[in-house]
């Protein structure tokens, strides 16, 4: 990634959210924090991308709605085209909105039930003021629902009259409507049967290679985002613990917890038995998380130097950036520790 | 060897306003003592209706169940709710996808195993909680003693499974039903609860039963793999032959489906078009017909029947193609996938 000479679309520096933990009913007393995204630093390159896989908590989806600006973080930068979004207010927001668009993990719960899919997927253009008149908006909108897979004439539907997995291409109609720059897809297949699945998977790969776009895909299906991204952030308690390219990151994972997540993946194929390695005990409160490294109270290889002193992320030579005192290495030297052994 | 479990002919069929949905449609399948059974499927294939039945929880006024399902020498369908009522919990035990809403939120985990226990046997109530701790402790919690006194909002959600697991084991069944047992966990959490799973089948030598829309899950565990498509089960083999030759097209068209973590990531995933019948008008012959890319003009007419595949013991496959066209399109579709043999 250090040979990219473009400059990134999208950087993300020192990001942090806190949500405060409140005591008391008139006099509200602040009593503590939930760490949700912790000191998150990551680029995201035109045209690529970008997946954040983590279990339940790592604070994934919430580092997705900072950097569209749905919520505030508590400190940290977020620039888009070199610009910082941060310090955007009001009406200067909306080309960040035109341009940075989400996908989300719920079909049935994103799409208002009381209005046509016409109209939510031309809600964009009438917020933005573009394709007015009648004619122009709807033939935009049809044009749309062809090129995500909808009948065209399923225009004046309403959303329960369609699948999940149609009610997931609407969400996708609706996001790439502005021919944003920037997708984030926040679990976009989570909620579907395997075969609908894979549909919207190929939809999302068409759809970029056709329009150009740039996304970052929140997943935590190791086997999908693998198959979707070209770089991965892989995260723990607010923090990313391992970033890379999708090649090195899956063949050679340095961080023991990415080695892990990788090898309880369930392999789709007879005979694999018994090899799993498995993390002993629960992933701690973020509002309580261990002190240094994170991972280190379940850290198979964790030493005392963890629990003191907290690893930077940094390049380990075999094609990721990791944040750890005693990385995996490659899978031959690695040995002594159970590896994945994927 | 006689089996545990026998079900023959299964078939659940509920009243509704919008007409007759028959949920399954015929299925039949036996379970061995210390063998698991895998019942792969999608949404509304009729997985989790035909597990309820078994254990006697769709009896309601709109419900026509005919069939028979054999364990111990009786017909489970056919005898009375007081009877039943002995088995399920005792000899049969279930446990759900979502761990919260099957424990209750108002009493402590180990007063619920208590009432598991005393429910089927004459155990006096230190007795019992002697037992709680025990369970709970063969299941892998911690401190037992301690987490027994807690209540489920205390506890996360593995450990909510693994409770779940303990009160199914209470009164060592001799078969167990798992209904998407890992599919509300993260993958670090479902590899521990897989796994204890299999331990647990060792030690005590109990059938199970276990249900889901993972394919990579059912390698994982499961001796047979039934694969089920509308109501009825399509395809049925053991586990290394389901992956390595599996003979209908809607097996391939499931595990074309899924991104694999051994296959060419350039490549296209191969979805099933269309979606799931519905199961009130079921597609005439064979109901995989409208999604079939293989479809001849008397599949729409002609209902296949679940067929010994030849030369393959324990391999059955319901599909109307010749054996032979069915070997050579497989063996394309395999060199198609990257050849990504395992």
């Amino acid at each position: 990634m250090s040979a990219t000479v473009s400059e990134p679309l999208l950087s993300v520096r020192d990001l942090v959210k806190h949500f405060p933990i409140t005591e008391g009913v008139v006099r509200r007393k602040k009593v503590g924090a939930v760490r949700a995204v912790d000191g998150v630093s990551f680029d995201v390159m035109r045209g690529e991308t970008l997946g954040i896989v983590g279990e339940t908590g790592c604070g994934k989806s919430t580092t997705a709605r900072l950097i569209a600006r749905l919520l505030e973080p508590t400190s940290g930068e977020v620039r888009f085209k070199g610009e910082d979004v941060l310090a955007l207010r009001g009406a200067a927001l909306k080309p960040l909105r035109r341009e940075v668009q989400m996908v989300f993990q719920d079909p049935y719960g994103s799409l208002n039930p009381r209005k046509t899919v016409g109209s939510i997927i031309a809600e964009p253009f009438a917020i933005h003021g573009l394709q007015t008149g009648d004619g122009a908006r709807r033939r935009s909108v049809q044009e749309l629902m062809e090129q995500v897979g909808l009948n065209p004439e399923h225009y004046n539907r309403f959303p329960h009259e369609f699948s999940g997995g149609q009610r997931q291409r609407i969400g996708v109609a609706r996001a790439v409507a502005l021919r944003p720059k920037l997708i984030i897809a926040d679990e976009p297949v989570s909620a579907l049967d395997v075969s609908i699945q894979a549909q919207i998977l190929n939809l999302l790969r068409d759809l970029q290679r056709d329009l150009g776009l740039t996304m970052i895909f929140i997943a935590h299906d190791l086997s999908v985002v693998r198959h979707m991204c070209d770089r991965v952030a892989v995260m723990y308690l607010g923090t990313v613990v391992e970033l890379g390219d999708n090649e090195p990151l899956y063949a050679r994972p340095q961080h023991p917890y990415t080695g892990a997540l990788l090898s309880a993946v369930p392999v789709v194929s007879a005979g694999r038995r018994g090899e799993r390695q498995l993390l002993a005990g629960d992933v701690p409160s973020p509002a309580d998380p261990p002190r240094a490294c994170r991972f280190h109270t379940r850290c198979p290889k964790a030493q005392e130097l963890c629990s003191r002193e907290a690893p930077p992320l940094e390049d380990k030579e075999t094609g990721t950036l990791a944040a750890c005192h005693f990385p995996l290495g490659q899978p031959a030297s690695g040995s002594a520790s159970s590896s994945s052994s994927t | 060897m006689t089996a545990l479990l026998e079900v023959s002919d299964l078939r659940v069929q509920f009243a509704t306003d919008d007409g007759v949905v028959r949920a399954v449609d015929g299925v039949s399948y036996s379970v061995h003592a210390g063998r698991t059974l895998g019942i792969v499927g999608e949404s509304g294939s009729g997985k989790s209706v035909g597990a309820l039945t078994v254990m006697g929880l769709t009896r309601a006024e709109n419900t026509t169940v005919t069939g028979s399902v054999m364990f111990g020498g009786e017909d489970l369908l056919a005898l009375p709710d007081a009877r039943l009522r002995a088995i399920r919990g005792n000899e049969i035990a279930m446990i759900f996808q979502d761990p919260l809403s099957s424990l209750h939120p108002y009493y402590r985990v180990g007063d619920q195993l208590v009432e598991a226990v005393r429910t089927h046997r004459d155990a006096t109530r230190p007795a019992a909680r002697e037992r709680a701790v025990e369970l709970l402790d063969l299941v892998g919690i911690p401190d037992a003693h301690r987490r027994a006194r807690e209540y489920p909002h205390e506890f996360s959600g593995g450990m909510r499974q693994r409770a779940m697991i303990a009160m199914a084991l209470a009164n060592d069944p001799k078969l167990l039903i798992a209904d998407e047992p890992t599919t509300a966990l993260d993958v670090t959490v479902q590899a521990q609860i897989l796994d204890l799973l299999e331990r647990l089948q060792r030690e005590l030598g109990m059938a199970i039963v276990i249900i889901t829309h993972d394919l990579g899950v059912v390698a994982e565990v499961a001796d047979d793999i039934a694969v089920m498509y509308a109501g009825r089960i399509v395809e049925r083999a053991p586990a290394a032959t389901l992956f390595d030759a599996p003979r209908h097209p809607y097996t391939w068209g499931l595990l074309g489906s899924i991104p694999r973590m051994d296959a060419n990531r350039g490549a296209p995933l191969a979805p099933i078009a269309g979606r799931p019948p519905s199961l009130i008008s079921r597609p005439s012959g064979c109901a995989f017909h409208p999604r079939c890319p293989y479809v001849q003009d008397s599949h729409t007419r002609v209902d296949p029947l679940l067929e010994p595949v030849a030369g393959e013991p324990g391999h059955d496959v319901a599909c109307l193609l010749d054996d032979s066209r069915r070997r050579a399109l497989w063996a394309e579709l395999d060199a198609v996938r990257g050849g990504a043999a395992a």
